[in-house]
């Protein structure tokens, strides 16, 4: 500890030597962390241009933007730790009054090992496979110097919230789930007292209601021990539910800048606005039309920029935005990069208002993620998103009396007792338990529940990749089908499709997107010849994939167009039901909002079902008109999307909407499986001799079901319209 | 047009030459990467310098290599005779230029027919799984633990030794080493979706396995190729030195070693040296280009 002492004891004034700004100079006095017009590139190609901010002492300061902004680059460059061929081409960091460029090799391993901490994405990968969680936190605490370091460790897993903390300590990092794996890494972080704790999407990779605790975890321990916490993520609710105050990032540059509160609800530039627009709010769904989405792309790392980043894809911009570099807006502790900003007032309920008229999506005959086509404000006759296709006010005559299941027609997929065990070490696993449900046609089935509660391997039975324990079944039409892939018709294949979660995986790499479509086409719709090549363009332009793209392979698209192409090849055999399995957790929200846009009109045209998996459950409410709770292999709830969500609900789609809404859940025991009711030990309202003993009745056949001990009328309730707000 | 499209659908390996390929893309773009490393080029040079040998060898020989001088043996290096003359005569220049073609014969025929074979072997075991997987797996381990040269020797002695038996000899022994690299391979490509994807449209295994799942590995294919291609020169060299490999009269360079070892006593090392020095050049120069590829391509 004597090193910080004398480290801090000449506090420099250094940004002086970088800025004029006067707030800087001033701030670095007091601040945790500062970035002064910090500049970064890789090689020649900038990343990070001019981007200054400060974290306070005591501050939880949100770094958000879509991936390829920068983020992750500014946080390692704000710790000068940039990889092999990255470095800083302008500006500087001071972190606790101390020039990071200033120091030795020695001082800034003195400054790593003492003063700041970083948390990664990814738990697993942080801690060591072969040693115990023990071993690796103790040694946090022996680098120090600490005498005691196992003593200690055992007290930091205590404070992170880790129940019984000696148990922990002899696991191995495997045996604890990934939201105690992560907590393990933040003690690891908080053994040295750090002064800046900086977080790179700690909860990414986390369920919803495990993210909801880690963040109410960080949340607690800064606001006790008054640790800096720069927190870098994509998620902007998140973000604003955090932290004190947000910087914007966009293309490397800092667009906007102040408080959480007033950047989600009043943001002062385009970018934010726009990007808030594209969030599912929870409340909207397909019926009340399109999502808001951003034309365009980010452009890439290396290309040339027009003097305001955010021009090409702006609506507001206008001649001098491509011409003059636009001033920092300061209004108050807000800024804003934008010429329009002192103007600029658009909250984002009133873009809401009127999608298709504000926003293009698509100018032009172009892909809408295609980069370099500028998008002016008055491109004559753009169309909204879903122009032709959709009727947004009045799709669906019925409204939301569609969703009663009683009118709804006939079944399209039905699974019957569909179950499936698995071999496991300690005796069987039950992945799934008897699930009974219906599908009917042009309907989306939300299906929602954390990792592990059987969603994907449900997912896996009902295309057949996966054969389901003897007695269940999967209907089509009334008629089972065979129970593995290999007993399926090619008709019955035909019928039941998906969309995987990562693109990447799911196009072959090897092959162009031309032949990506085409295949299924041929194989499926038996389409030969100039036919096959016109249904393949036809295939490609009803995802707003272009001739272009068409000659490509997937690793030259980007995230969002290779998802276009996973969802045209599931629709080039007309299928009856189509599986979607987390089809935009690997995309940024503009980019999310244009393919819930797209699969919403595919449905509308196509009449196809979805079953909609997701933990998002604003996503799943956008989609769904029914929804279907998943808890450890269990359908605990099954009802009407609106009617699953505002309650009377289970006790765990309670949990699953307040983690949503950013309240604190909290777990007291270990889930149990067994014949009694999976949520037993993490009830609030369990009923001991009841619950743990006799499996709780559910009527798969109601309109809304719900599988738990309690009356209807003394199930929890979601009050609250704006359901996730 | 017909032609071709009656090759698609019978000849799998066709597809490694065909337009559409990746592989030709994709090599375009290692291509640059490979330029820039000095062991690749090293490697390629040495490589090159055999092959043209191997090719244009009866036009590049002063002497035939087969002429023996009963009035010139033994002699040491002159201006006549570059690196001498052996027991009977014989100019070793000749025969070290004319010992390529043998060796580059015999060894990439036998990597080629093994990674065919291995590659089909690896694919299948990869794709299929199960008791495909178990048994096929079982029997290449029983292959790869019988010493190489021991196994060599004894099909050799039971076959009689010819170019062609060692081809095929060293082809087996290669094949399920090979196998096992494609297999770890497809396994890991198999955890993709596409893999599932494609079985959804009804595609068949073959085509899974050959036009959807190869392509994609072929990076490991092809480090593993010009690594077995090494020790393929490796093996006949050592298969000829014991005279089991490449036949008399022959200027195979293992056979000339062979053939003259017990003079390096008397003061003759001119006669093995230059063959020593041939055949550890090109074992060189191949794992140069092997090691240069495989930086590239992982």
């Amino acid at each position: 500890m004597s090193f910080q002492h004398s480290a801090t004891a000449r506090p420099k004034a250094f940004c002086f030597f970088f800025s004029k700004k006067k707030t800087f100079f001033l701030a670095s006095f007091v601040t945790a962390l500062t970035l002064c017009n910090l500049s970064v590139a890789y090689g020649r190609v900038p990343i990070l241009r001019g981007v200054s901010f400060d974290v306070a002492a005591g501050e939880c300061f949100g770094l958000v933007g879509e991936s390829g902004c920068g983020k992750s680059t500014a946080a390692l460059a704000a710790l000068r730790a940039l990889p092999r061929g990255g470095r800083i081409t302008g500006g500087g960091v001071s972190i606790a009054g101390r020039d990071l460029a200033a120091l030795s090799a020695s001082g800034l391993r003195r400054l790593w090992a003492r003063d700041v901490s970083m948390v990664y994405q990814d738990p697993s990968r942080a801690l060591n496979p072969t040693l115990t969680v023990g071993a690796q936190v103790a040694e946090a605490f022996a680098v120090l110097g600490v005498a005691d370091a196992v003593a200690r460790a055992e007290a930091m897993l205590g404070t992170v919230q880790i129940p019984r903390p000696a148990r922990a300590m002899a696991a191995y990092p495997h045996q604890l789930s990934g939201g105690t794996q992560q907590r393990v890494v933040i003690a690891m972080a908080l053994a040295k007292d750090p002064k800046l704790l900086v977080l790179d999407e700690p909860t990414t990779g986390l369920d919803a209601t495990v993210e909801a605790g880690i963040l109410d975890l960080v949340d607690a321990l800064r606001r006790g021990r008054g640790t800096s916490v720069l927190l870098i993520s994509h998620n902007l609710r998140m973000v604003a539910r955090m932290c004190d105050r947000i910087g914007v990032l966009y293309a490397g540059s800092l667009v906007e800048l102040g408080a959480a509160s007033d950047i989600l609800r009043a943001p002062r530039h385009p970018y934010t606005a726009r990007l808030v627009a594209c969030l599912p709010d929870g409340v909207r769904r397909k019926q009340d039309g399109a999502l808001q989405t951003i034309a365009g792309q980010l452009p890439a790392p290396g290309a040339a920029m027009p003097a305001c980043v955010f021009a090409p894809r702006c609506d507001r911009a206008e001649a001098v935005c491509l011409t003059t570099a636009p001033p920092e807006a300061w209004e108050g502790g807000h800024m804003a990069r934008c010429h329009f900003a002192p103007s600029f007032s658009a909250a984002p309920d009133a873009l809401r208002e009127d999608p298709g008229a504000a926003m293009p999506e698509n100018a032009g005959a172009a892909g809408p993620e295609n980069a370099g086509a500028v998008v002016p404000k008055d491109a004559g006759g753009a169309m909204p998103e879903n122009a032709g296709a959709a009727m947004p006010k009045d799709a669906g005559a019925a409204g939301p009396d569609s969703l009663d299941v009683a009118t709804a027609g006939r079944p399209v997929l039905q699974a019957v007792g569909l179950a499936k065990t698995y071999a496991g070490s300690g005796g069987p696993v039950r992945a799934v338990s008897a699930l009974d449900f219906s599908l009917y046609a042009g309907q989306t089935l939300g299906l929602v529940g954390e990792s592990g509660s059987g969603k994907t391997t449900l997912a896996r039975m009902l295309l057949g990749l996966t054969a389901p324990d003897a007695g269940g079944e999967v209907l089509l039409d009334g008629k089972a089908m065979g129970a593995r892939l290999a007993d399926r018709s090619r008709a019955e294949r035909q019928a039941v499709q998906i969309i995987f979660q990562n693109p990447d995986s799911a196009l072959n790499r090897a092959h162009r997107v031309r032949r990506i479509l085409a295949r299924p086409l041929a194989h499926l719709a038996g389409l030969r010849g100039r036919a096959l090549g016109e249904a393949v363009a036809a295939l490609a332009r009803g995802v707003r994939l272009g001739e272009a793209q068409l000659a490509m392979r997937p690793r030259a698209l980007s995230g969002g167009l290779k998802q276009r192409v996973a969802i045209a090849r599931a629709f080039a055999g007309k299928p009856r039901v189509v599986i979607c399995d987390e089809p935009t957790s690997a995309l940024d929200v503009s980019v999310q909002a244009a393919i819930l846009n797209l699969l919403a009109g595919l449905q509308r045209r196509e009449g196809v079902a979805y079953v909609f998996i997701s933990h998002d459950l604003a996503v799943v409410r956008y989609l769904a008109d029914r929804i279907a709770v998943m808890y450890l292999g269990q359908m605990v709830e099954i009802g009407p999307a609106d009617a699953v969500l505002a309650g009377p609900h289970h006790p765990y789609t309670a949990a699953l909407v307040a983690a949503a809404r950013g309240q604190r859940e909290e777990r007291v025991g270990e889930p149990v499986t067994g014949g009694a009711c999976v949520f037993f030990a993490n009830c609030p309202w369990r009923i001991e001799g009841l619950c743990n003993v006799v499996l709780p009745p559910f009527d798969a056949g109601a309109v809304h079901a719900v599988r738990c001990h309690l009356a209807i009328e003394n199930l929890p309730k979601t009050e609250k319209k704006g359901l996730l707000f | 047009m017909v032609l071709q499209r009656a090759l698609k659908g019978t000849k799998v390996f066709w597809f490694f030459f065909s337009k559409k390929n990746c592989l030709l893309a994709f090599l375009m773009s290692v291509v640059r990467r490979l330029l820039a490393s000095p062991g690749f080029l090293a490697g390629s040079a040495i490589v090159l310098f055999w092959v043209v040998c191997a090719v244009f060898g009866p036009w590049l020989e002063p002497q035939s290599p087969y002429a023996d001088d009963l009035i010139n043996t033994l002699s040491p290096p002159t201006a006549a005779h570059w690196f001498g003359t052996d027991q009977i005569g014989r100019d070793i220049f000749s025969r070290i230029i004319a010992g390529a073609r043998p060796i580059l014969s015999v060894a990439p025929a036998a990597t080629l027919l093994a990674t065919v074979c291995g590659t089909a072997l690896g694919l299948l075991t990869g794709y299929a799984g199960g008791w495909v997987d178990r048994v096929l797996s079982r029997l290449i381990e029983v292959i790869l633990a019988l010493p190489l040269i021991v196994v060599a020797l004894l099909v050799l002695v039971a076959l009689g030794p010819s170019s062609l038996n060692v081809t095929v000899v060293i082809a087996l022994v290669f094949t399920p080493i090979i196998a096992r690299t494609v297999r770890s391979a497809v396994i890991a490509e198999c955890k993709l979706d596409y893999v599932p994807a494609a079985q959804l449209r009804d595609e068949g295994a073959l085509h899974i396995m050959f036009r959807e799942i190869l392509p994609n590995i072929t990076p490991p294919i092809l480090v593993e190729v010009t690594v077995r291609l090494g020790y393929a020169i490796f093996t006949v060299a050592s298969l000829s030195f014991l005279g089991f490999g490449i036949q008399p009269p022959s200027p195979d360079w293992g056979l000339t070693i062979a053939e003259n070892y017990g003079l390096i006593v008397g003061g003759y090392g001119w006669t093995v040296g230059f063959a020593a020095v041939a055949t550890a050049s090109l074992v060189v120069g191949v794992n140069l280009l092997a090691e240069g590829l495989q930086e590239v391509l992982r």
